[in-house]
């Protein structure tokens, strides 16, 4: 949420784990942009089929949080 | 208003050397799209590009002069020298003197860029190549082709992202009929294959990992291209006085912004800059029988410029037969717009218009006539070459057959 905050330049209270892209009014460059943030401040690889079907912060911080166990647990992030 | 011709045209891209081999790829419909051999791209997402394959500076420069001129310079200067040769000029001091060159470049040197600053930065290294900035500038491809045939007209580059070439050559058009010079060389070059420009793709998420799919369901983005393409042109009656071959006409230059966002496209601008070029051309819309479309492969561009061409030609635009040739070439940046603009000349020279390769499932809302995978025999009288850059920035222009 930080990460969509700072890229979005918003306060960060206006965006809550229910917010979806669209109402955030996020398109597809912010889009790229979060993901950027996301893989550095987490140090994991987001493959673009990951990302197709995300449309909402729910559905992003389930996906970041899969990619990092993938990453602890030592197993090969799927590129 | 005097009419302009192409006299002369030059390419090297991904399609072959020179022209008649670029021809012959988009005639059989083959795509010049493989795996990225002149960048590591072991730590890049995607693999493929269209490259100029197996390209060494050797047949063309001597080695010290190569020093001088980076690459997508010396494409330039390759492309360059076809047209002219292929134009029959024969330069006099007053031709050299008004003769005028416009190129396009989105990116420049910047292959020649990366490498000084991983000296400095990566390395540790004090200091970088002296020669960087010359090399690296975006109009050193002008400057070269001015020096290499003593041109000393006005000469310049545009840097319109994908829409330079466009820009350039317009402009270039634009001089040659208001009179302000008799003669102009105008294209565009790119080679945008280093590391940290693929890097800088990788990150925005645009750039197929097969192939460029334009107007097909399963399209997955663009393929990055290399090349240049170069066209001479001049007044049509001083060509036919001379006698020289006349490969089509440019009739009409459009340009527009969307003023809207610096990536997305805009159906209204794409629209706009279509009308912009009809009306300078004094053409109606039913005139034109094929475009080169911009048709990038990307989800975002396809289905605008569907929307545009339908928002100038009406729902139903009947036998306009549309193309995007960058399934074959690539989007060479800088130089895609010269590259199309030569394929578009082609098209109405040879009664041949390319396909659009790789191409697989209709898509509803790119639902015009593509043009799948097959050339097509059909005599065209008018067509129109788009080009619509990141940043909104757009630019059109209209050809005749000779």
């Amino acid at each position: 949420m930080k990460a969509i905050a700072t890229t979005k330049r918003i306060p960060v209270e206006s965006v809550t784990i229910d917010s979806n892209f669209l109402e955030l009014g996020i398109d597809s460059m912010d889009a790229v942009e979060i993901l950027f943030a996301l893989e550095n401040e987490f140090d994991i690889n987001i493959p673009d089929e990951e990302v197709r079907s995300v449309r909402g912060i729910r559905q992003m911080c389930e996906g970041v949080e899969r990619l990092v166990l993938a990453k602890s647990a030592g197993a090969k992030v799927p590129e | 208003m005097r009419r302009i011709a192409i006299t002369g045209m030059g390419a090297i891209s991904a399609l072959g050397k020179n022209v008649a081999e670029f021809a012959q790829a988009l005639a059989e419909g083959r795509p010049g799209i493989g795996p990225i051999e002149s960048a590591d791209v072991s730590q890049i997402r995607f693999q493929n590009g269209a490259e100029v394959k197996g390209y060494t500076h050797a047949p063309y420069f001597d080695d010290r002069r190569a020093d001088f001129i980076d690459r997508f310079a010396q494409f330039a200067v390759i492309a360059a020298r076809e047209a002219i040769a292929d134009a029959g000029i024969e330069w006099t001091p007053d031709l050299r003197e008004s003769a005028a060159i416009v190129t396009g470049s989105c990116v420049g040197g910047q292959s020649t860029e990366d490498i000084g600053f991983h000296e400095v930065y990566k390395l540790g290294h004090n200091r970088v190549h002296p020669l960087t900035i010359p090399k690296t500038m975006a109009n050193a491809g002008a400057s070269h082709i001015s020096m290499e045939f003593g041109i000393t007209g006005p000469s310049f580059t545009l840097s319109t992202a994908c829409s330079s070439a466009a820009h350039a050559i317009g402009q270039a058009f634009w001089m040659v009929r208001s009179g302000a010079t008799g003669l102009a060389i105008a294209g565009g070059s790119e080679a945008p294959f280093s590391f940290g420009i693929l890097k800088a793709w990788e990150a925005m998420r645009v750039v197929s990992p097969d192939t460029c799919r334009p107007f097909s369901k399963d399209r997955h983005g663009m393929i990055l291209g290399e090349g240049g393409a170069m066209l001479v042109l001049e007044p049509l009656e001083a060509a036919r006085a001379r006698g020289a071959r006349i490969h089509a006409e440019i009739v009409g230059f459009g340009m527009s912004a969307d003023a809207g966002h610096i990536t997305q496209p805009s159906a209204e601008g794409a629209a706009r800059a279509m009308r912009a070029a009809l009306r300078d051309a004094h053409l109606a819309p039913e005139a034109i029988g094929y475009i080169n479309a911009h048709g990038t492969g990307t989800p975002a561009n396809d289905p605008t410029e569907t929307a545009a061409i339908r928002a100038v030609f009406g729902a139903q635009p009947g036998r306009l037969a549309i193309s995007s040739t960058k399934s074959m070439h690539g989007h060479a940046l800088g130089a895609s717009a010269a590259l199309e603009c030569l394929a578009t000349a082609l098209a109405l020279r040879d009664g041949l218009l390319p396909p659009t390769a790789n191409y697989r499932e209709p898509d509803p809302q790119c639902d015009l006539d593509v043009i799948p995978n097959v050339a097509r025999a059909a005599r065209v009288e008018y067509a129109l070459s788009n080009s619509f850059a990141f940043g909104g920035l757009n630019a059109v222009l209209a050809l005749r057959a000779a």
